[in-house]
């Protein structure tokens, strides 16, 4: 990894210096050894550019705001495989100006999740190093020690895989990481129970939702200038869940809307401070898409359509609800 | 001071529980909440770190002020009911404590906040000195003793005795109440109780974010502050999300909303964010129009306008929640850093 | 003389209030009468206070109390039609009952500060309504005040709130003294046309007043230019603002300026406490 970031920088620094970008979007180090927070740079401050195994964020929202106004400005963006699955989206969404983006593909071996290594009781973290595919967390309390590949990400663990699928040059090599998961597991687990069983599953989950908000603003699927959660006009603005039912519907209704432009990226399980395995929910969506409509990833290529807006003769009926849907 | 061994403490939970509502840490799904007390509950001490602070207890994030009804041109107003429900919360950290004193300063200032008041009055906390501090710690920047926590009682686990101290009269009452479960420590206990204390200070000392400075913040860091060029850059990240605010157990932005129930119209306050777009706006215009100027507010609010208003009280406890759930990993240590006089970088 | 403040549970529970009386002043102001459902006012005030009134399910805001309170009989709010709750209010019918609570923040100084000065209102457009509250006081309670000038414009004629009472009961040469103007030539007027901060200007009061100042944010930055070049000191001149507002007593967090909440330590402010505050309003 310290190789990889080296080579970035320095490709980085000249990018910057031949004026084919006029700022880097990429990480610099936080204060812990797992917080890298995303950053724009120049010239002057590029020596702080970061990519290390806790770069998960994915990048590719930020480049909305950024190419929204008349500046001219390039900026080259730092972009993991899996982020430009989202920057394709947003291109076909015509969210971002591909004209102001120069894309950096950068290699992703799989990135850590520190709420795993926290589940293992490693804590009080001050730092950490991998080496050959064990990490060796120094904490307050002591060194310890674990395989990379059990505190992989969850999205990590079934990676689309398959490289970059947008980008204007790659610094390094494509990577994989070291995980071959079926991406579904989650979802087929939570099908094989009984309606009650799988509500009870949901409602232990979102009971504990607190609208903080961190999966919308996350969601590089969620753009929309005035959402509808904003929205006074709209019956469903609220600030804090009156009640269950409005638990579930906030998120029934963003997996819904995003239903189709979803990539998977993994950001709103990443960022939900209760820790709800919300990917499941948007999973299950992408998985029915793919069952009534043929396999689908959105994201594949900046002018790929999702099914759901785009129809075909041999689109599922409507009827196929009554084969599907309620009890199963 | 009063202790009680380990084994005991299914009893004095139970016990407690009998008398008021006890809530303490939970597990639920891989992550820490308060949450109720049920014979079986086991209370893990070295799992402090609750993702929500205790201010939901005392400032709960949805809650009903009044109902109205209409008929034709009449309207009937009926307030809600009293939170009278008397609690006690177990397990609560230092800087959990003093958080509540900054909502104190907020709420019971006049004209005091009756809901508030009410479930404060009704609420015991006791507290637990953080025997394992996270590395997201950094209480002792905001003189927060995570050893010598606050509270109506504080609490010490040490090896296999829990310590008990009432601090304030309620506490005594609580403890008064228990005075046939809790043993008084003596002599003997003196030493281990303050060995314990020893090796959590040397903890603190140990911390990544210890000796965070806050030389040039306060009451009077207004000018200095608000029109300094770093906020663009710090605030870049952000992605307005609200987390920050409501993890934060000193955060207390609010809304009142209307909530046509059919049967009559709610009227409720809940929990709002500073860092939402749509906080200050207005039928003609908006004073904070960016994330820079919102991101900016937080942080003035908590480091320069709180103290202003409260003495020097700063509006944040260091309980490293902000830097442990950030979506962006943006928190108020990077801004401190960032703006402070002496920034400490180790 | 003022009535008894009614005892409420919370300063966030509302009590019942009823419309009374319902004016058209503007095309888009209207002036509403609000009383306590037994007669008289629902709550005492002081003049540049507020009140918080609501329509439940439409919305709640924050609106100056445009009557003195040496006026027991009612109260009264000058509203402008620009939003959900204003647009709800304007149709509405005189019986209405809503939901009021109050008074809210802190009000102008008309008993200590003001006492004994020569006094000059600066008013543009629906900006009067709050100043409407301080200078009934003041004429109620003549004695107490020196010289009145006060100074009122609007985009046209039809948009001066309150014509009716300025010409009738202010307009008193030599005592009160009244100068009306509006931004463009207009038939059937034949007052002064101008803007309100070079009207001020023209007039050239002498700067040894108080003033008093309140309309759009641009007026009254051009005004507040107008009056230093006239030689008034910061500490002559008073305004208020405006901000969203939630609770009204400060602790919602929305409407601050700095360490200052417009609902709480305002909305009357002096101009210099204005230059300690960030420029975030």
């Amino acid at each position: 990894m310290q190789r990889i970031s080296e080579l970035i920088r320095t490709r980085a620094g000249e990018l910057l210096e031949s004026g084919a970008a006029d700022q880097i979007l990429g990480w610099e180090n936080g204060g812990l050894a797992y917080d890298p927070t995303p950053a724009f740079f120049t010239a002057d401050n590029v020596a702080g550019l970061v990519y290390n195994s806790f770069c998960g964020i994915n990048l590719s929202k930020y480049l909305i705001e950024k190419t929204k106004g008349k500046e001219s400005g390039k900026v080259a963006a730092l972009l993991k495989p899996c982020d430009t699955y989202s920057f394709n989206q947003l291109l076909c969404e015509h969210r971002i100006d591909r004209d102001k983006v120069y894309v950096v593909g950068v290699g992703c071996s799989g990135m850590l999740d520190v709420e795993k290594l926290k589940a293992r009781g490693f804590k009080g973290i001050k730092g950490i190093d991998e080496k050959d595919g064990r990490l060796t967390v120094h904490t307050l309390y002591g060194d310890k020690s674990c395989p990379k590949r059990e505190v992989l990400m969850e999205r990590c663990i079934s990676c689309k895989g398959g490289g970059h699928v947008a980008c204007d040059e790659v610094v390094g090599e494509e990577l994989t990481p070291d995980a071959a998961g079926n991406r579904f597991a989650g979802v087929e687990k939570l099908e094989s129970l009984s309606p009650d069983d799988r509500f009870d599953f949901w409602r232990g989950e979102l009971s504990r939702c607190i609208r903080c908000n961190a999966c919308r603003n996350a969601c590089p699927a969620c753009s929309c200038n005035k959402c509808v959660f904003d929205n006074s006009r709209s019956g469903m603005a609220a600030k804090a869940n009156s009640d269950d039912f409005e638990q579930n519907m906030f998120h029934i209704i963003r997996a819904f809307h995003v239903a189709g432009r979803c990539t998977d990226c993994g950001e709103c399980s990443r960022v939900c401070p209760q820790g709800i395995p919300l990917h499941l929910l948007n999973r299950k969506l992408i998985k029915d898409v793919n069952e009534l409509y043929g396999d689908y990833q959105a994201g594949a290529a900046p002018d790929s359509r999702s099914p759901l807006i785009s129809y075909t003769q041999g689109d599922a009926e409507p009827d196929v609800i009554y084969e599907r849907g309620g009890a199963r | 001071m009063q202790k009680l061994p380990v084994s005991r403490l299914p009893e004095l939970f139970a016990r407690i529980d009998g008398m008021k509502s006890l809530y303490l840490p939970v597990s639920a799904g891989g992550r820490l909440q308060f949450g109720r007390w049920t014979t079986g509950t086991a209370y893990d001490p070295s799992r402090m770190n609750t993702v929500k602070s205790a201010k939901d207890f005392f400032f709960p994030q949805s809650e009903d002020l009044v109902f109205f009804r209409s008929k034709g041109k009449e309207l009937s107003i009926t307030e809600a009911k009293d939170p009278a429900e008397p609690f006690v919360l177990f397990g609560v950290r230092a800087c959990d404590a003093k958080g509540l004193e900054a909502l104190d300063r907020v709420f019971l200032s006049d004209p005091v906040d009756t809901f508030y008041a009410a479930r404060r009055e009704n609420g015991v906390v006791v507290t637990m000195a953080c025997a394992e501090p996270e590395e997201t710690c950094f209480c002792g920047a905001f003189g927060v003793d995570a050893a010598e926590p606050g509270g109506d009682v504080a609490a010490w686990l040490a090896q296999d005795t829990l310590y008990w101290q009432s601090r304030t009269d309620k506490g005594d009452a609580l403890t008064a109440a228990l005075e046939d479960i809790l043993e008084d420590a003596d002599q003997r206990d003196q030493g281990a109780f303050a060995a314990h204390k020893a090796a959590i200070k040397a903890i603190l000392d140990d911390l990544p974010l210890n000796g965070l400075s806050l030389e040039g913040f306060g009451g009077d860091a207004l000018e200095a502050l608000f029109g300094s060029d770093k906020w663009p850059a710090l605030s870049q990240a952000c992605i307005g999300c609200g987390t920050c605010t409501f993890v934060c157990p000193t955060c207390q932005c609010y809304d009142i909303q209307d909530f046509d129930t059919g049967r009559g119209v709610k009227r409720f306050r809940c929990w709002d964010s500073c860092m939402y777009s749509d906080f200050t706006l207005m039928a003609h215009g908006n004073p904070r129009t960016s994330q820079v100027e919102r991101f900016r507010q937080r942080f003035m609010h908590k480091l320069v306008y709180f103290p202003a208003n409260n003495e020097g009280m700063y509006g944040c406890v260091g309980c490293g929640r902000c830097v442990a759930k950030c979506p962006a990993f943006m928190n108020i240590v990077k801004v401190i850093r960032t703006l402070g006089v002496n920034a400490h970088a180790r | 003389m003022l009535v008894d403040q009614v005892r409420i549970r919370d300063m966030l529970i509302p009590v019942l209030g009823v419309v009374t009386d319902i004016r058209a002043d503007t095309p888009d102001v209207k002036t509403f009468r609000v009383n306590a459902p037994g007669g008289g006012v629902c709550f005492a005030h002081m003049p540049g206070q507020c009140a918080m009134l609501s329509i439940p399910s439409v919305g709640e805001a924050m609106f100056s109390i445009t009557s003195s309170p040496t006026n027991t009989g009612y109260m009264e709010f000058s509203i402008k039609k620009c939003g959900c709750l204003t647009d709800w209010l304007h149709q509405m019918d005189v019986g209405q009952q809503i939901a009021i609570r109050g008074p809210y923040g802190n009000a102008f100084p008309v008993e200590t500060a003001l006492r004994g000065k020569d006094l000059l209102f600066i008013a543009g457009g629906i900006g009067l309504a709050p100043l409407r509250s301080v200078i009934n006081y003041v004429r109620h309670n003549r004695e107490n005040y020196g010289k009145v000038d006060i100074v009122y414009g609007a985009r046209t004629a039809d948009d001066l709130v309150d014509l009716e009472e300025i010409k009738t009961e202010w307009d008193r040469p030599g005592d009160v003294n009244v100068h009306l103007t509006i931004d463009r030539e207009q038939q059937g007027w034949d007052g002064n046309v101008g803007f309100v901060p070079n009207f001020v200007k023209s007039l050239a009061f002498a700067p040894d007043r108080t003033a008093l100042v309140c309309g759009p944010p641009i007026m009254i930055k051009f005004v507040l230019a107008a009056l230093t070049e006239m030689g008034f000191e910061k500490t002559q001149v008073y305004t208020t603002l405006e901000l969203r507002m939630k609770c009204g007593i400060g602790k919602c967090g929305r409407c601050n300026i700095g360490s200052k909440y417009v609902c709480k330590d305002g909305p009357v402010f002096r101009c210099d406490e204005l230059d300690d505050l960030p420029d975030e309003y």
